[in-house]
């Protein structure tokens, strides 16, 4: 491919690849309908009135703009850069997952389909789509792995009161990897009345591209608010990364804007040496899952590694192609953070800022934790806060506990 | 659409049979499963069962086509460690006896993508391997590894699925060779019935655009389905009825228990009948003329 390009903002090309990473390896029997979905979105991409309806939703549903909140106590105690919030969190349903469903549901509408399937991990995802279909008033299945059920018990409650099926899946690891297994394997089956809501800026072509498109309203709204706080870009970005919704969204309309430093903060678990953690880039390799090529955790084999994190919206053994490609590039620079780390910087957020985060941004404050110090005052950095914390308090409680006696 | 490959063990069978007027019994197990002895003696007998095509699953850990039947018995090659180099290795062995039948190994694309498209592609060539089925990996992904296929002189078949319309189907046909394998139902693996009529009708349409020999798999479980559908198909691939008795003829801790080859041969034997007897059959009740 030619690499003459002066921007980062153009991928995918019109197979979907993003360099070598992103395409379609999907089973024939899908493909035929991904390539709808492709139709489907670009059609409703060029119709004005696909845009408003979700921009209403988006007002008076969800609760959009979500505020961008200088988190004046955090930065004291740091003592360097200058430390604000996106509250994602704020969004109805709790996290940043309401974007792209509203976005797709209304797409799945105009094509017609009268049942809508999804995986979940934390539930996060799981939740945000039983509410739009409840609120357009359309079947919903939810698979989620039997452990992810286990520790997230307040949402599968919620998807339940949301009149959701939701599926145990005790395969494998039984945690949100399996669980896009069979998400994948009943829409083979039911492909004439189906519409797969994928959750996260990954999956075959168009998804990665699609979701990252209706996630990217967290960044734009960035650009406006931080202009209007402080007369000028940020300077540092930072999200958390599973398969990376959050961060595409946040990070994609400031790529193209050089002197912004962005910072994807994968979940290393254990510890990376460990071999128990979810971090695709900092401990994979390239490969093909879930429709996408991408950087995976595998054996030598190519046989895929269960991912591990405490945060079950981490706890995937793949990222979004598009990260593949930034991190490749260098624009997008991934680190990672431990289990111990996170639950370090969930408690102190809730102290300090009265705002208990979910475990999954938990990653991304506790790299902040590690470089703001070292930062001037002047220095503007937003971390995204995409997710409440509330369904994490009985594994938050755990793990505290834990510290005492036995577990992980 | 491509040049087509040189003579093969798989066009020599498909034109022998054709001769014969009858369709291939395709057959297919995991590799090495339940374990490496049974395995061997169920590819030793296969052959003389009547299976005039051998397919043999390289497992994966995240298999998202199949059904219950085939993911069981991937996790259990997987658990006892099958590579791709153990797969390959056994069908360098069953060449050592068994020179005519061909031999197409079913997998997902991550695997061969780690081990390396030209590196597997010659590999699989020497082993004696005749033909790939790559589940993931749809025409618009495939060049990649197809060019190494076609420079060692293996055959890449697709899946047509009935999704696949006859204005798609061209694209399917663009890269495929030896045959065009015939997705019989919208689901995974073992999990629904095949309907016949459909599936004719849709197979005599794919005619009007290839040449290709039609194969038609999924959700073909019994010899009385397999000869109804070997009466219009070039081929029928059963695999989860067959990878079913292997799962009930294991205890819990994945141990052959004993006659495990002879029931799951005997079944093979079944199809074959089934398959062998079907345009004989059908002639016989002067029906359709639906012979290629």
């Amino acid at each position: 491919m030619a690499e003459a390009r002066n921007t980062y903002r153009d991928g995918p090309d019109e197979l979907g690849h993003f360099g070598l990473f992103g395409g379609r390896y999907v089973a024939e029997t899908l493909m035929p309908l991904i390539l709808e979905v492709e139709r489907s979105y670009d059609a409703a991409c060029a119709d004005p009135s696909y845009a408003k309806e979700l921009e209403s939703f988006r007002t008076t549903y969800a609760g959009r703009p979500s505020p961008l909140y200088f988190a004046e106590r955090l930065t004291d105690h740091f003592g360097g850069a200058k430390i604000y919030f996106k509250r994602d969190e704020l969004n109805h349903t709790g996290s940043h997952k309401i974007n792209n469903c509203l976005g797709q549901i209304l797409l799945a509408k105009r094509m017609g389909k009268t049942r809508i399937i999804a995986e979940t991990g934390a539930g996060q995802h799981g939740v945000a789509t039983a509410t739009v279909c409840a609120r357009f008033g359309l079947e919903c299945i939810v698979y989620m792995g039997a452990k992810d059920i286990e520790r997230q018990k307040p949402n599968v409650f919620r998807m339940n009161l949301l009149g959701a099926d939701v599926r145990a899946v005790d395969k494998g690891s039984a945690t949100l990897k399996e669980a896009m297994n069979e998400a994948l394997r009943d829409w083979v089956a039911n492909v004439d009345d189906t519409y797969y809501l994928i959750g996260t800026a990954a999956g075959p072509h168009p998804y990665p591209a699609m979701v990252r498109d209706f996630q990217s309203v967290i960044g734009d709204e960035v650009k406006v608010q931080m202009a209007e706080a402080e007369g000028r870009l940020p300077d540092t970005l930072v999200a958390c990364i599973g398969g990376g919704s959050n961060a595409i969204g946040l990070f994609h309309p400031f790529l193209d804007d050089g002197d912004v430093r962005l910072i994807g903060v994968e979940a290393a678990g254990n510890g990376i040496n460990s071999g128990e953690h979810a971090a695709s880039i900092s401990g994979g390799n390239p490969g093909v899952l879930h429709g996408n090529r991408t950087y995976l955790l595998q054996d030598a084999g190519g046989q895929i590694r269960d991912a591990h994190s405490i945060s079950a919206g981490l706890d995937y053994p793949g990222i979004g192609p598009e990260h593949a490609w930034l991190h490749l590039k260098g624009r997008v620079n991934y680190v990672s953070a431990t289990d111990e780390e996170a639950l370090a910087a969930f408690q102190l957020c809730s102290l300090l800022e009265g705002i208990i985060p979910a475990l999954e941004p938990s990653h991304a404050l506790s790299y902040v934790q590690k470089i703001a110090p070292e930062l001037p005052s002047d220095h503007l950095l937003v971390v995204n806060l995409c997710g409440r914390g509330d369904k994490d308090v009985f594994t938050v409680a755990e793990a505290l506990g834990s510290d005492l006696g036995a577990e992980t | 659409m491509s040049a087509p490959l040189r003579e093969s063990r798989l066009t020599r069978r498909f034109e022998k049979l054709k001769e014969k007027d009858r369709a291939a019994l395709v057959t297919f197990i995991t590799a090495n499963d339940p374990d490496p002895a049974v395995f061997r003696q169920l590819l030793e007998g296969l052959p003389t069962a009547g299976a005039d095509i051998i397919e043999l699953g390289m497992p994966f850990s995240d298999p998202m086509a199949d059904g219950p039947s085939v993911q069981l018995s991937s996790q259990r090659a997987i658990k006892v460690g099958v590579t791709i180099d153990d797969v390959l290795g056994a069908v360098a062995d069953m060449r050592e006896w068994e020179m005519d039948t061909p031999v197409i190994l079913m997998g997902y694309y991550n695997p061969i993508y780690c081990y390396g498209l030209a590196e597997f592609a010659e590999a699989a060539a020497n082993a004696g391997v005749d033909g790939v089925i790559i589940v993931d990996l749809p025409p618009e992904e495939a060049e990649e590894l197809n060019q190494h296929l076609r420079t060692n002189n293996l055959h890449m078949i697709f899946l047509a699925a009935p999704t696949t319309d006859g204005v798609r189907f061209p694209r399917v046909l663009e890269q495929a060779s030896g045959f065009v394998y015939y997705v019989a139902v919208k689901g995974v693996t073992g999990t629904k019935s095949a309907n016949i009529s459909e599936v004719s009708a849709r197979v005599a349409a794919m005619r009007t655009q290839t040449d290709l020999p039609l194969g038609v798999g999924f959700g073909i479980r019994t010899a009385s389905q397999a000869a109804e559908m070997a009466q219009f198909a070039d081929a029928v691939v059963v695999g989860s009825a067959i990878v079913d008795i292997i799962t009930d003829g294991i205890d819990s801790e994945w141990r052959a228990k004993p006659g495990l080859a002879t029931r799951v041969l005997d079944f093979v034997k079944d199809l074959a009948n089934g398959v062998q007897a079907a345009r004989l059959d059908s002639a016989e009740n002067a029906s359709t003329g639906v012979d290629a």
